[in-house]
Order: structure tokens, then sequence, then C-alpha cells
């Protein structure tokens, strides 16, 4: 089972600040261990976030992001209270959905 | 003679069959997922070809698209960059390092009332040129940015 997302959203001034940071090893398929075998490709492919059952943004994500992958835009016309639904889906066709409320 | 292909080819459209060789881990789900259009853009080994896949063609540079990143990147594992478009109709934003493996990192489509624009953290191989592209009313516009690396953050 994946480790939980953290999600933080607050208004700040018109618009909701959000942030996600997703807890994935994003390894490339590219390194090897320390007998020489190669890690196997494991990253976070697609991230959808909702706010208010409304989508406000659909992430594609390759292998040149970082681990725990951070990720942050701003959205308008929600407010404080409304709910933020977070979601990956890996390249294993693992997934992780998470809940916040905006502040 | 090779047996999954006389599988396959007896199975014909037997969806059942196909899920069982799936769940035996006989067929990987890859072809699957070349079906998302964007997916060869990730595939892509050189940054013509990340474009390509895109389809951005050639961006025209525009000063309405902001990419902030710092000069020097001490840890290539983590990279910390902030793209904001203010180009009026954007819909999507890409980045990619120029010099990675594989040089597409994250593409996003905005939707509601989301700002286009976004934080991000990159993995850097080595010393790199970075870029946005931003899809705005059918047209392609790009901000570039040099990011010295000291350590490399592709390695193993």
């Amino acid at each position: 089972m994946a480790s939980p997302m953290k999600i933080r959203a607050r208004m700040n001034g018109d618009a909701a600040q959000i942030r996600i940071l997703a807890v994935h090893p994003m390894e490339t398929g590219l390194r090897k261990d320390g007998a020489g075998k190669p890690i196997p490709a494991h990253y976070v492919q697609t991230l959808t976030v909702d706010v208010a059952g409304k989508r406000v943004a659909r992430y594609e994500v390759g292998t040149s992001v970082s681990k725990n992958p951070l990720f942050g835009f701003r959205v308008r016309g929600v407010k404080a209270g409304d709910k933020v639904v977070a979601s990956w889906v890996d390249n294993k066709g693992d997934t992780r959905t998470d809940e916040a409320v905006i502040e | 003679m090779n047996n999954t292909r006389r599988t396959l080819l007896k199975a014909g459209t037997n969806g059942a069959v196909l899920a069982s060789l799936f769940a035996a881990g006989i067929l990987r789900p890859v072809r699957v997922l070349a079906a998302d259009p964007r997916r060869a853009a990730f595939e892509a080994t050189g940054l013509a070809d990340a474009l390509r896949g895109l389809s951005a063609g050639t961006p025209a540079e525009s000063a309405d698209l902001v990419l902030k990143a710092p000069d020097i990147a001490e840890n290539g594992a983590v990279v910390p960059v902030e793209v904001i478009s203010n180009i009026p109709g954007t819909t999507s934003l890409s980045i990619l390092v120029d010099n990675n493996p594989l040089p597409l990192a994250l593409h996003v489509e905005f939707s509601g009332g989301a700002v286009t624009e976004t934080v991000a953290r990159l993995k850097m191989a080595k010393t790199s040129a970075v870029r946005a592209v931003a899809q705005a009313g059918g047209k392609f516009y790009v901000a570039r940015r040099e990011i010295k690396v000291t350590i490399g953050g592709c390695g193993g």
C-alpha cells in the first residue's frame, strides 16, 4: 500500500494555494543496484486534482521528476471548506487517492 | 516456436484469455499505455522527439511565460522549478530537461478555475537547459533557462 499524499490547500486572497506531495520512489529504470542489476522503472504517470467535484488539473508525469514529487498551483472560484481530491496512478498500476479541505 | 504468439493467435479476440495473460505477466500492459498520445513523448530519448510528441513544433519565445529556477542546482536529484503562464487562453504546460535521458518531465492540463502555473521538482542528470512549453489557443510558446548541476541526480 502506497503512503498517503500530503495535501495542503489554503485560501490566499481570491485563490486557493494547493500543494501536493506524493510519496513515491520515482525510479527511472535507468539506475543499477549495487550488484549492477538494473532497478526496474517505478514512477507516477498521472496525478489528477479535483476541487469541489470539478477537475482542475491533470498532471502527466515522466521519470525526470524527482523522488517524492511535489506539485503545486492555485485555483480561483473556490472557497474555504471545499474538498480537494488528489489521485495518482503509477506505471505498475498502483494507485492512491487522498483528500483535504481548503483552509 | 514462439508459444506466446501461438496462444495469442488461437485466442483471437477472446478477452478472458488476454486478461489471464496479463494476469500471468506474460503480456505487459505497455501497449495499452502507448495508446495515451503523450506517452510516446514521455518515452522519447531526445529533445526533438519529445517536442514532436507534444505536437509543439517550433514554439515561439514569449515574455509572458515565466520559468523560475535556480542558476545552480547543487543536487540534481531535486531541482525546484516554477512555471507561470500569463498568456491568455493557456490550457497546458510542459516541462522538459534538454540533457536528461528522457527529457519530458511533466505535462499538466488545467481546467476549472485553475491558474495556469505549476511548481515541480525535477531530476537533472547534468547541467542542462530546462524549458517550459505552454499551449494557448492552439499555439505553443517556450521559455528556457540554463541550470548548472553540481552533482547529477540520475546516477546510480
